[in-house]
């Protein structure tokens, strides 16, 4: 006889493995994401210092707000945002048509170029254009007042309008490369027709491109002007450096952390305003964008445009291109590479090419330092941290994201649409407020992370989280679903469909993704700068605090060590990927 | 060789109520047999396929591939696709890009259950693609290939494996009319060699009737009417297989005795067993098999006046529309004949080739 021993009803209750799958993401993600943004709320209304017990106040918010130097701050931080990214705007998308929609000579090697300018870390673009602009050792300035005999020189980069144009030139090829995607995207027809009703290539650019491309437009304005606002190098770079200080929000941040002792509810409190703009921006910016494919100009299909002869034109368009390369590209390196290879710093002049020297080059041997070479074993340290970090991580950022990628595109598991927000969302948080969301979490939870190289890997994920995920998704959405299942009828496990099928299609998309998350860890800035100590020293925050000392043709050296170096990376891995990927 | 019974596939919407895209659907398919499931898109015959191939998880039913039960959800049975001996061709062919030809078709064997030597890989391989003209481009990088080779070579990797099975979901639907009829022929031919059991999808009725040993007509998630392509042609169960399937002419009748009375007249015919005298009735005639005479012929029933409203010359045949009392109707003439605009003819409906189907559908 069988015993029935009445049993609690499980049956409804049944594990489910996707639990995993789904919450262990959930789980990285909001610790990387959720937790510091909550810990920057909770302190910008908290009295006292991290891990220092505290009280709820709004007087960290009081006093910020209603701070008289507010005002001057707000319309500091509007003119240089606004200025520059209508500055860039109008750059960049004369760029695009030209290239896009005429018959410049020399198109391809000027896409390729387009790449350069993103591979120059901002500091020394920065940098650079002090060299050039400054009042008293510019080189534009010297060779001016040489020329024409000038009194004065005619430009100070140590201004408002100063900051606006090296910002510009510095987001003019973001814009580029945004307007050229939107021209692309624009079906050609639509212009063809105007032009068999009668118009001419200029009624025609007025009356039909630009009206249609208008939301493109208003999106990629609103999103330089949030980069305008979260920059943080020429701010802090020329800005405090002018006789009278020209402070913007993300400099003052920097002021109230860097000072002593460190306010670190009023960093908190500017910090919100930041995060709050940028917010908006972004929605803003995804609505236009979701307007925009409803109303879609896009045919789908992949035709050339006709191109607009211009004639003997075309080389005056040509000469623009090159004119915006030796400018934004030329001019900046040339700089950078003359005073590395000089004695003392002096604007290029005829009469010290007798002078050139590599001596400023022997610091750097880094592969075989003597003890005792102080700098030389400080640099190599700093670029052993920036390269591992690097690569630690964009491997960890993309195997991340291409899981949580995995789970957005492919599955309908309820809640992959948070995980997809929680992993976008540093993408509203500026790399300095970024730094105080961190410090706020590992001053108050003291296990071993802040000061250490591991506070700068977890800022580098959470920073560029968003980017790995924008390159998966892309590529797991041109993956076809029907490639996976052919796989699986074919008779392949799950396990074979991923090793064989998903993750070898997947490997262009990443490794690029990979390249570029190593590129913009190394050059970053304005969350190490807060975050990296004298035992954690970054290649990017040792080049800024070298600006204070004062050993220009060293500094010089390191840069163009340093462009070098990020120029064969990026070119290099771009080599290797076009093996590796699909050739189709 | 495969057996469907009440499979019930549910789609949860997104904030709407679970919609069922095949509600209850059930047919069995012999050995060796060509079988298509014909409908419009939406129609649920793709989920069908799906949930054959264990790509979709079915609510009710239960799915046989021989003798084995696939797909049992009542009995907590589901054998993964991958383990199930079928062989798939999909509608974007699905040709894995970062392998050659060679590659792609030599993939189920080398992940498959069964293990093959590199020796008898490469036989099986190049067996199957010579059997579809592409052993020539085995080498060759698999995005390289035509749209109608990228068709064969998908093909090809379905045969390899020597499923039980074989599922086509419209796999000519992404090629031009041209190469469309021909693959049509190759296909079919190809299968009969084989002696392969095939399911075949698709939207197009021409490609339906061309190919099929049985037909399945779907709509709305269920079966219309199941049959060989020339009985769903010539004697369509309903009014949707009639409209779907060719083209027709709708006449509205109440039912007599071996007659249907319409507003043009009586017309002679066998009224099938269901419909009782007195019921509302749809008389569906076919342009094809309607005659169209110039003068009145004598002795003639199931005869209607009309006139000729349109006449489009089509080279094998007038396509006329007619007008006929207050419908218009369509009909077809030799072009040995000449009609104009406005010339009154006569139309001869023959009792054996129209059928009365019940009017509420």
């Amino acid at each position: 006889m069988q015993l029935s021993i009445p049993r609690p009803r499980l049956s409804n209750f049944r594990f489910d493995p996707r639990w995993i799958f789904l919450g262990v993401p959930v789980v990285v993600v909001a610790y990387f994401t959720v937790i510091p943004i909550g810990m920057l709320l909770v302190g910008a209304f908290k009295t006292g210092d991290p891990g220092v017990a505290g009280e709820f106040t709004f007087n960290n918010l009081l006093h910020a707000y209603a701070d008289p130097t507010l005002y001057p701050l707000l319309l500091n931080s509007t003119i240089y945002a606004f200025g520059s990214s209508l500055l860039a705007l109008v750059v960049g998308t004369a760029l695009a048509w030209i290239l896009e929609r005429t018959d410049t000579p020399l198109k391809s090697l000027f896409y390729s170029l387009t790449l350069v300018p993103f591979i120059i870390p901002g500091v020394l673009h920065t940098i650079a254009w002090i060299y050039l602009l400054s009042p008293r050792i510019g080189f534009i300035n010297r060779s001016l007042v040489s020329i024409f005999n000038l009194a004065s020189p005619p430009f100070d980069v140590f201004t408002l309008g100063g900051m606006v144009w090296v910002e510009a030139m510095h987001l003019s090829p973001i814009v580029f490369v945004l307007m050229t995607a939107a021209f692309r995207s624009m079906d050609p027809a639509l212009e063809e027709a105007a032009t068999t009703a009668g118009a001419n290539t200029w009624t025609t650019l007025r009356r039909v491109t630009l009206p249609l491309m208008l939301p493109a437009l208003a999106s990629v304005t609103l999103i330089m002007f949030i980069r305008g606002l979260e920059s943080f190098e020429v701010p802090a770079l020329i800005g405090l450096s002018a006789p009278t200080r020209i402070p913007v929000f993300t400099s003052r941040i920097y002021l109230a952390l860097k000072g002593f002792p460190p306010d670190f509810g009023l960093a908190s409190a500017y910090s919100l305003i930041l995060i709050g703009l940028s917010v908006v921006g972004i929605y803003f910016y995804n609505r236009a964008l979701k307007r925009s494919e409803k109303y879609a100009t896009v045919s789908g299909k992949a035709y050339r445009p006709r191109t607009i002869e211009l004639g003997k034109g075309r080389y005056v368009t040509m000469g623009l291109f090159l004119f915006y390369f030796f400018l934004i590209v030329g001019l900046p390196f040339f700089i950078l590479l003359w005073g590395s290879v000089i004695p003392y710093f002096t604007p290029p002049a005829l009469d010290m090419l007798d002078k050139l020297t590599l001596d400023n080059y022997a610091a750097f041997n880094i592969l075989d330092c003597q003890p005792g070479q102080s700098f030389c074993l400080r640099a190599r340290a700093a670029f052993t941290n920036s390269l591992m970090l690097g690569i630690g991580a964009a491997t960890l950022v993309m195997v991340l994201t291409a899981i949580i990628s995995w789970i957005t595109v492919r599955t309908n598991w309820r809640g992959r649409g948070l995980l997809d927000l929680m992993a976008f969302l540093p993408i509203t948080v500026p790399g300095l407020v970024m730094a105080v969301s961190l410090m706020w979490v590992y001053l108050t939870f003291r296990i071993g992370v802040y000061g250490t190289l591991w506070i700068l890997l977890i800022a580098y994920i959470t920073r560029f989280m968003p980017y790995g995920i924008r390159t998966t998704t892309a590529t797991m959405v041109q993956i076809h679903r029907e490639l996976e299942e052919a796989a699986q009828v074919a008779g392949a496990s799950w396990r074979h469909t991923f090793l064989k099928i998903t993750l070898p299609l997947l490997k262009p998309g990443l490794l690029a993704g990979w390249v570029y998350i190593v590129t913009v860890s190394m050059r970053e800035l304005s969350t190490s700068v807060l975050l990296a100590s004298s035992q954690s020293q970054v290649i990017a925050v040792m080049i800024f605090d070298m600006i204070e000392g004062g050993n220009t043709p060293r500094l010089a050296a390191m840069s163009v060590l340093f462009i070098t170096f990020l120029i064969v990376l990026v070119f290099g891995a771009q080599k290797l990927g076009g093996r590796f990927g699909v050739r189709d | 060789m495969l057996k469907i019974s009440d499979l019930v596939k549910k789609f949860v919407g997104e904030k709407t109520a679970s919609v069922a895209a095949v509600n209850g659907i059930s047919f069995e398919v012999e050995e060796g047999r060509f079988f298509t499931l014909l409908g419009p898109s939406g129609c649920g015959k793709t989920t069908t396929l799906r949930c054959i191939a264990g790509l979709e998880r079915h609510d009710e039913g239960t799915i046989f591939i021989g003798a084995q039960v696939v797909s049992s959800p009542r009995d907590r049975i589901f054998v993964a696709p991958h383990q199930r001996d079928i062989g798939m061709v999909f509608q974007s062919y699905a040709i894995w890009p970062h392998m050659t030809v060679f590659e792609n078709v030599a993939f189920p064997l080398r992940v498959g259950k069964k293990h093959f030597d590199a020796r008898q890989v490469k036989d099986k391989v190049m067996r199957a693609l010579s059997v579809v003209q592409l052993d020539a481009l085995a080498d060759r990088p698999a995005p390289k290939l035509s749209g109608g080779q990228q068709q064969r070579l998908a093909l090809a990797r379905a045969l390899v494996g020597e499923p039980k099975v074989l599922l086509l979901d419209e796999p000519l639907s992404n090629l031009d009319a041209k190469l469309r009829e021909q693959m049509r022929v190759e296909l079919r031919e190809l299968q009969r060699q084989l002696g392969l059991t095939t399911i075949y999808v698709t939207h197009d009725q021409s490609e339906a009737l061309a190919m099929s040993n049985v037909i399945a007509v779907m709509n709305d998630g269920k079966i219309m009417q199941m049959g060989h392509p020339r009985d769903i042609y010539l004697t369509p169960a309903n009014q949707f297989v009639a409209d779907f399937i060719g083209s027709t002419n709708f006449i509205h009748g109440t039912a007599r005795a071996g007659a249907v009375e319409t507003e043009h007249g009586v017309l002679q015919c066998t009224v099938p067993a269901g419909i009782r005298a007195g019921d509302a009735v749809l008389v569906s005639a076919r342009p094809e098999s309607i005659i169209v005479h110039l003068e009145k012929p004598a002795n003639t029933q199931n005869l209607f006046e009309g006139q000729v409203q349109l006449a489009i010359f089509l080279g094998e045949m007038y396509d006329c529309q007619i007008q006929v009392g207050g419908q218009l109707m369509r009909a077809r003439l030799n072009p040995a004949h000449r009609v104009r605009r406005g010339d009154n003819v006569f139309l001869q409906l023959p009792a054996e080739y129209i059928t009365v189907l019940p009017a509420n559908g």
